[in-house]
């Protein structure tokens, strides 16, 4: 079920009214119910992954709780009786067990990941390494599903499972309110990534209709369908025009393919997200933010801090953290050190983690080549990035333009080129098309190449371009306006009528400029596939 | 008191403007088929009709382009209707004659039998222009049921709006003149066209893998009958004379059968046809498909006959208010030749140089 299908609608508008109907106590069991239809709806057959995936979580998390809780109270009766040694050995000994079961989940999860999304991946390689010693097509590739937004549940899951076990949440002890934390259906299929620290808060608690909350929620469910068919959905017959005939479209096409898809990729994806919020705020929860106007920023790494935003502090938090943090680590920054010299030597172990990072990264988008390679692109940017950073200090000393407004467009401007030519590799089929793609704009753009012909080859009007036009600009306009606070909040202090007139505006806007229906083809949301 | 009365006032205002901006939007981005395809806007021409027809004829465009009940009735005195439609499909026939029974309850249904052909939804946009001309009823609702291919959704046909938004890049003056007023564009459901391309060259018919009407199509045949029938109406089934698509000897068989054993009358005006006195080189006017002015009015002059001598069809022709009726359209449709032989000597096409634009 498309969010952007009336089926999605229907379903919506059935469970708001059943929620606010339902006594309180019993408006989270409904949500779990309407959860596990919404995913019984996309193929029955994909319950049984999130089930399984919830069960062993559940069962893995409070067995670590139980044990820490005995171990704690037993600790505390006969931590006197202990010498300081015995002390040590008895922690050790009891965290072992709750290591044990703690890895044993996460393997077990993490396998059913690799397996249904990764299998004919590594077939595919293991074919390549096996072809080029003569032996083709030795292994056939298996037919898997991949359950709808495994990679979001089963990174929600297991965050709150390492979270369990480092003792920063307490396990849930009701398997259902668990469950309802894995499968909520309005971010089960392209996030975010909620931490259960975050969306426990809310997400069983009884709530009352309130206009205020109800109206916020259905204004930013607007917004992100406006996003989504208006911009990222019209947008998206010219990109996939471009990326189907690089014979064709080289040279400044690439350079406008690269920079229709950041458009698109942008829209769709916070246009996703903003539904996602606004229909959990509809039930009066709330729901992590993803992005803070991630192309506003000044370079990658604040780029990275503002894109995505649940994902990267997911893998900051339990990929990047705890393997900087490692015995390994350590020893290899002691090496490192001992051999490069302190400066050099420092910055192995924190330039390994981050490689592994981006590396995980990569391969969590999508199994190719292509997202490994975006992920690595992203790693050598930010090394190269923090490399020069010396060199900006230089430059800076030297030349007085930081903070004015013209550097900080350059800054901008030099965030999105960077970005979107990295998203190339999203789109095109292998990494050498990309490579070549992205070397035309080099080798090939020509002011003789461009001609408006050529862009309506691509299947938009110039109607079309223009709505896209002002679309964005409405998008930029909200963003700037965004950054002194809530849009939606400063709307609301408007004179009635003139509220009416920007949200109706926006509706009528969005039903008649919006691209869906016949004639459109249904686009899913990019990263469902994820 | 006086701020809930504000608070009311308010929710009526908006809602006002709302159902205006939504109502206004969908008339003006609505097809409206006043000049080019105008066969989408002859479903709802039929409610103008005020008067009660003897003979309702129901199909595609083998009667909408073949008979001419002008002529019926100029000839015979017989009131009649085509409820035709582009490539209308038999359960849309089902579903119109439904309504027809349901509104006036007419002597005679004639069904042309081409539709058996197809057994399951075809197109949308031959969809749309049997649908959208339907009033709202339960004969509609079901027809939009039965017709809907897997790429369309009910709530489109609810709501035109989300159907036809995509049309604001393609908005002509049409749109505007038509938002609210129709031109008459049938004459009493008959397409006229007085230009003249003889059948030359006609393709035969490729063999089939299989000839058999399939169950869904005779699901609605039998549902057809049935509901004439029960009410008392006669229904005749016919092939029109058109030389494509070509009609098989297997279709024939089983038309004739069914006939026989429902006890129902059916005329294969194909093998009439020199009887009729249809000649290819004079009465086509694109080449066989279907047959122009000279052609409807040798058709209409024949089943006229049959209609009035084996059904008992009545010559209405005293009848005051259908006499001011039928001058009405006869005005119009004796404009509408005239208008086409002249374009056809100025232009010759019987379309106006914007239109063939």
């Amino acid at each position: 079920m498309l969010f952007t299908s009336y089926e999605f609608l229907g379903f919506l508008l059935v469970v708001f009214i059943m929620y606010y109907l339902l006594p309180g106590r019993a408006q989270w069991s409904f949500l779990l119910l309407a959860s596990y239809a919404f995913y019984f709806m996309a193929d029955p057959r994909y319950l049984i992954f999130i089930a399984i995936t919830t069960a062993s979580t559940f069962l893995a998390a409070r067995a670590i709780s139980d044990k820490k809780a005995s171990f704690d109270a037993w600790f505390k009766e006969h931590k006197k009786e202990m010498e300081k040694d015995e002390r040590k050995a008895a922690k050790a000994k009891a965290h072992s067990l709750e290591k044990k079961i703690f890895l044993c989940c996460l393997l077990f999860n993490l396998g059913i990941l690799a397996v249904t999304k990764y299998t004919n991946f590594t077939i595919s390689n293991i074919n390549s390494v096996l072809g080029a010693f003569g032996k083709e097509g030795t292994l056939s590739f298996v037919n898997l599903i991949i359950p709808m937004g495994i990679s979001f549940y089963t990174f929600q899951s297991m965050g709150y499972l390492i979270d369990v076990y480092n003792g920063k949440v307490e396990a849930q002890r009701n398997p259902f309110k668990f469950a309802l934390f894995v499968s909520f259906f309005p971010q089960l299929v392209q996030g975010p990534i909620s931490r259960y620290s975050d969306l426990s808060q809310t997400l069983f608690e009884e709530h009352r209709f309130n206009w205020q909350t109800v109206s916020f929620g259905l204004e930013r469910i607007l917004w992100g369908y406006f996003k989504k068919v208006v911009i990222a959905d019209r947008i998206l017959t010219s990109v996939q025009t471009i990326i189907a005939d690089p014979d064709t479209y080289n040279g400044w096409y690439a350079f406008a393919g690269a920079m229709f898809y950041a458009l698109e990729l942008y829209a769709d994806f916070t246009g996703g997200i903003d539904i996602t919020i606004g229909v959990a705020e509809t039930m009066g929860i709330k729901v992590t933010e993803n992005f803070i106007r991630p192309y506003f920023s000044k370079n990658i790494k604040e780029y990275w801090n503002r894109w995505h935003i649940t994902m990267g502090t997911w893998f900051t938090d339990y990929i990047f953290y705890p393997i900087s943090a490692s015995q390994f680590m350590m020893k290899l920054s002691k090496k490192s050190r001992a051999r490069l010299g302190n400066n050099l030597g420092k910055r192995v172990p924190v330039y390994l983690s981050s490689f592994i990072v981006w590396f995980t990264t990569g391969i969590w988008h999508g199994a190719s080549w292509n997202f490994i390679v975006w992920g690595l692109g992203n790693f050598v940017v930010i090394m190269i990035s923090q490399e020069l950073e010396p060199f900006y200090r230089w430059f800076h000393s030297k030349v007085n333009v930081a903070g004015t407004f013209g550097w900080r467009l350059f800054q901008v401007i030099r965030t999105v080129l960077i970005m979107s030519s990295l998203r190339m590799f999203d789109c095109y089929r292998d990494v050498p098309l990309t490579f070549k793609m992205f070397g035309s704009i080099f080798t090939k753009a020509s002011l003789s190449q461009l001609n408006v012909q050529s862009f309506i080859n691509m299947g938009l009007t110039v109607a079309d371009y223009t709505v896209v036009f002002i679309a964005m600009l409405i998008l930029v306009i909200v963003s700037l306006i965004q950054r002194s606070g809530s849009v939606r909040g400063k709307i609301a202090t408007l004179a009635a009528p003139v509220r009416f007139v920007i949200w109706y505006g926006l509706l009528i806007g969005t039903i008649v400029f919006g691209a869906y229906g016949i004639g459109y083809s249904a686009s899913q949301f990019i990263y469902n596939q994820f | 008191m006086q701020k809930k009365l504000k608070v009311v006032v308010a929710v009526i205002v908006t809602l006002a403007i709302v159902i205006t901006t939504l109502f206004l939007a969908t008339k003006l981005l609505e097809p409206k088929y006043m000049s080019g395809i105008l066969e989408g806007a002859m479903i709802q021409e039929y409610y103008d009709d005020p008067t009660d027809h003897n003979v309702v004829f129901i199909g595609d465009c083998e009667l909408y382009e073949n008979i001419t009940p002008v002529y019926l009735w100029e000839k015979y005195g017989i009131n009649s209707y085509v409820r035709g439609s582009a490539q209308q499909l038999i359960w849309q026939s089902y579903y119109l004659a439904e309504e027809t029974i349901e509104r006036e309850h007419p002597d005679v249904i004639v069904f042309n039998v081409l539709s058996m052909k197809y057994n399951e939804p075809q197109k949308e946009a031959y969809n749309r222009m049997t649908l959208d001309g339907m009033k709202w009823s339960h004969s509609k609702v079901d027809s939009i049921k039965a017709s809907m291919t897997d790429e369309e959704s009910f709530i489109d046909y609810v709501f035109p709006l989300l159907r036809y938004h995509g049309r604001w890049s393609d908005l002509n003056s049409d749109d505007f003149k038509y938002m609210f007023k129709r031109d008459k564009v049938s004459f009493n459901g008959y397409y006229v066209r007085v230009d003249v391309k003889p059948a030359e060259d006609v393709p035969g018919g490729n063999p089939m893998v299989d000839y058999q009407f399939g169950d869904n199509a005779y699901h609605y045949l039998d549902k057809l009958t049935k509901l004439c029938k029960d009410n008392g109406v006669e229904l005749v089934l016919v092939k029109a004379p058109t030389l494509y698509p070509y009609w098989y000897d297997e279709w024939e068989e089983q038309i004739v059968d069914y006939a026989n054993k429902n006890d129902l009358t059916y005329i294969n005006f194909l093998e009439l046809q020199d009887e009729i006195g249809i000649d290819w080189n004079t009465d086509t006017y694109d080449g066989g498909l279907h047959l122009n002015l000279a052609g409807a009015e040798k058709l209409s002059k024949y089943f006229g006959k049959i209609l009035v001598e084996d059904f008992k069809v009545p010559d209405r022709r005293s009848d005051k208010k259908l006499q001011s009726y039928w001058k009405g359209v006869n005005e119009r449709y004796h404009q509408e030749i005239a208008r086409q032989r002249s374009n056809l000597e100025k232009y010759g096409s019987v379309h106006e140089p914007e239109e063939n634009q």
